[in-house]
């Protein structure tokens, strides 16, 4: 499944941050998307999974395939690490959870309650989670915050092997994961502040 | 749908999940009434119906900012929303989830408060009756309510104060059937319209509901 | 012209800058007529009407209540169908408008609850009675708090038109009902609406109408009630826009220009 993105334009909180931004996102591939804080790299992410609807331009083939990472888990933390996995399995309608707790290790810590987890291990719990989706783009916002660096080898492997089976995946990250991925640098692309007598538009 | 349900119903019945807060406030405010109207057992059987209506619906109203706030916390509604699910079945899901753990816990704990408050002989059936219709279109009404706030800080006043001109309708004819029940008159049309507003706002609701959330994920 | 041109020229007043033109000319009109309408129909009304045989003179109060309870209920009209205009069209002068409109329909609906009070005490011997059309009005008054109360707190302020505009859609449905439901719960002490009744303006109607001597002042004050509603949104929209200006010069400041 390809994603194409044609001229987006995107808006947070009313505000153009990001414009004239087009790339693609072949299966198999990954992009790396890079840029300084604040220049709208989570709402792209949100944008692109649909939370929000883009000011202009076209997303094409991203109607439920895209797996969603924000930073923040999705976790319960009175519930255990199978239960929340095997919640978000039958979401998604997939309800095999073995391949996820072995692709992060998560199978000793099956039966605690994700409350009790370090915040390391909440991360690959959340992780865990693309896994169970079945969706074949991944986007990951910040994926490796908080973890060591043997969890980040784990989590490059997870991804390297969703890649290999033909998936793809779009990860806002600052450290360099060894993935042989395209980087999309989206500092060109932030928006110009709007003509100062834009009234109609911007009642400015 | 039915593993949001299970999962909405596990967390209500864990640590912390906050089930049996609303049937305790229901227990203590219908225990203060008497302190604060005196114990005359007439005057008190006299007001059970409308104390009874008004303590479920306060108790409903309790819970209702933790409906879709925890999950709007701990980004579960941004995973909820990107799933094959729709939003009207999340929210629907939601509602039918707190009505199990707070709406129907409260029909049935009502009968044993109507004893401490005299309600009269045939009023209790048409109490558990009215409330059991009722409190359906409470928690419904209260997702709406949930739903429009969740991304505010200090929502919950704000909720109450959104959710309670919203409940007006529905505690006008569940009151006014429970007191007619029980001084055995006829309760048909108020039951009627009680039942027609559930239904309605178990069948319109939710859309809008889900729309409001949608607002709110952007 | 045909009808679509109409249209669009309708719709031209959407603009932020049109509507501020348009409406800074024509404010002073609506200003200086909706003073006459109100002066004259109270001065005539209070001292060159007879007194009611049956009210006395209490009646008088009627030429501040009915326009304040007809502009009560109006406003929120208002309000709906601007936030229907915003949903389907997009128009933020549309949402403005509604937020500018609904402190005027609350105090319109206090104006309506007091004098009605004032009203009350002399003829029912009570400042208030849980009377339908008393209880409908104190619910309409929760519906405006409520629905101002969610402008104030929501920041962004596409998001707060969105969710307000809902909330006034679904709490129409809901006033309705509750009307109903008042209605259904307590037959009340008030009249019946007097004022738009054909039969209360030939005279031809019960002891309950409102006669020619009366009506006269009141439509004066109606008029001039409506005229000064639209004077106040007028001017309190385009008090919203300049407010939304600001901010958009702010974030635009915050962007870096």
């Amino acid at each position: 499944m390809t994603l194409t993105v044609t001229d987006l334009s995107i808006t947070r909180g009313g505000v153009p941050v990001l414009e004239g931004l087009s790339f693609q996102l072949l299966p198999g591939k990954a992009l790396i998307l890079r840029g300084p804080n604040g220049i709208g790299k989570t709402t792209l992410l949100r944008t692109l999974a649909g939370l929000q609807p883009p000011l202009e331009g076209k997303i094409e083939g991203a109607e439920d395939q895209i797996a969603y990472a924000s930073h923040s888990d999705g976790l319960k933390p009175t519930l255990s690490v199978t239960e929340n996995l095997t919640f978000w399995a039958a979401v998604f309608g997939t309800y095999d959870i073995q391949p996820a707790l072995d692709a992060f290790e998560l199978n000793e810590l099956a039966d605690r309650h994700a409350g009790n987890l370090s915040a390391g291990q909440k991360r690959r719990l959340g992780l865990a989670r693309m896994l169970v989706t079945g969706r074949p783009i991944w986007m990951l916002d910040e994926p490796t915050v908080s973890l060591d660096r043997n969890a980040v080898q784990m989590f490059a492997d997870a991804v390297r092997t969703h890649l290999g089976q033909g998936g793809s995946a779009l990860i806002a990250t600052h450290i360099d994961l060894g993935l042989d991925g395209e980087v999309l640098d989206v500092g060109p692309n932030k928006a110009k502040p709007k003509p100062i007598d834009d009234f109609d538009g911007g009642f400015l | 749908m039915i593993a949001l349900l299970l999962r909405d119903l596990k967390l209500a019945f864990r640590a912390g999940g906050g089930f049996g807060l609303g049937l305790a406030f229901f227990l203590i405010v219908t225990v203060m009434v008497p302190f604060a109207v005196g114990p005359q057992s007439s005057l008190l059987s006299t007001i059970a119906p409308g104390v009874l209506w008004l303590g479920a619906l306060l108790a409903c109203l309790l819970s209702l900012d933790r409906l879709l706030a925890l999950d709007w916390e701990d980004g579960s509604l941004d995973l909820l929303a990107t799933a094959p699910l729709p939003l009207e079945a999340v929210v629907t899901v939601k509602a039918l989830a707190h009505w199990l753990t707070t709406g129907l816990p409260l029909v049935l704990a009502a009968p044993f408060l109507g004893v401490l408050l005299n309600l009269p002989m045939p009023g209790f059936f048409w109490l558990v009756i009215s409330l059991l219709i009722g409190t359906p279109a409470m928690s419904v009404i209260g997702t709406f309510g949930a739903a429009l706030t969740v991304g505010l800080k200090r929502g919950g006043l704000l909720l109450s104060l959104l959710v309670l001109p919203l409940y007006v309708p529905t505690l006008i004819f569940g009151a006014e059937v429970a007191r007619r029940g029980a001084t055995g008159m006829e309760v048909q049309t108020p039951l009627l319209m009680l039942a027609g507003i559930t239904a309605a706002t178990i069948a319109l609701l939710p859309f809008a509901s889900a729309a409001v959330l949608r607002i709110n994920l952007r | 012209m045909s009808i679509a041109a109409k249209a669009n020229a309708l719709w031209e007043y959407a603009n932020p800058r049109k509507f501020l033109e348009t409406s800074e000319r024509v404010l002073p009109f609506f200003w200086i007529v909706s003073t006459i309408c109100i002066v004259v129909g109270l001065i005539w009304g209070f001292f060159f009407t007879p007194d009611d045989y049956k009210q006395g003179s209490t009646v008088k109060i009627i030429y501040l209540h009915v326009p304040a309870a007809l502009m009560a209920i109006n406003c929120w009209l208002m309000m709906l169908a601007t936030s229907l205009v915003w949903l389907v069209r997009r128009h933020h002068v549309s949402a403005l408008a509604a937020r500018a409109a609904a402190p005027i329909g609350i105090v319109m609906t206090l104006i309506a609850l007091l004098t009605g009070a004032i009203w009350g005490q002399p003829m029912w011997g009570t400042w208030w009675a849980w009377d339908p059309r008393l209880t409908s009005f104190l619910i309409l008054f929760l519906f405006y708090l409520g629905y101002v109360a969610l402008w104030e707190a929501i920041e962004d302020p596409d998001t707060a038109a969105d969710l307000t505009s809902v909330l006034c859609l679904v709490g129409s449905v809901f006033a309705i009902l509750s009307r109903y439901a008042v209605n259904f719960w307590n037959q009340g002490l008030h009249q019946g609406a007097s004022v738009m009744r054909a039969g209360a303006v030939t005279g031809a109607d019960t002891e309950e109408k409102v006669s020619n001597v009366f009506f006269y002042p009141l439509l004066a004050c109606i008029i001039g009630f409506v005229l000064l509603f639209i004077a106040l949104v007028l001017y309190r929209t385009g008090t919203e826009i300049r407010a939304r200006r600001i901010k958009a010069l702010q974030a635009r400041e915050r962007v870096g220009g």
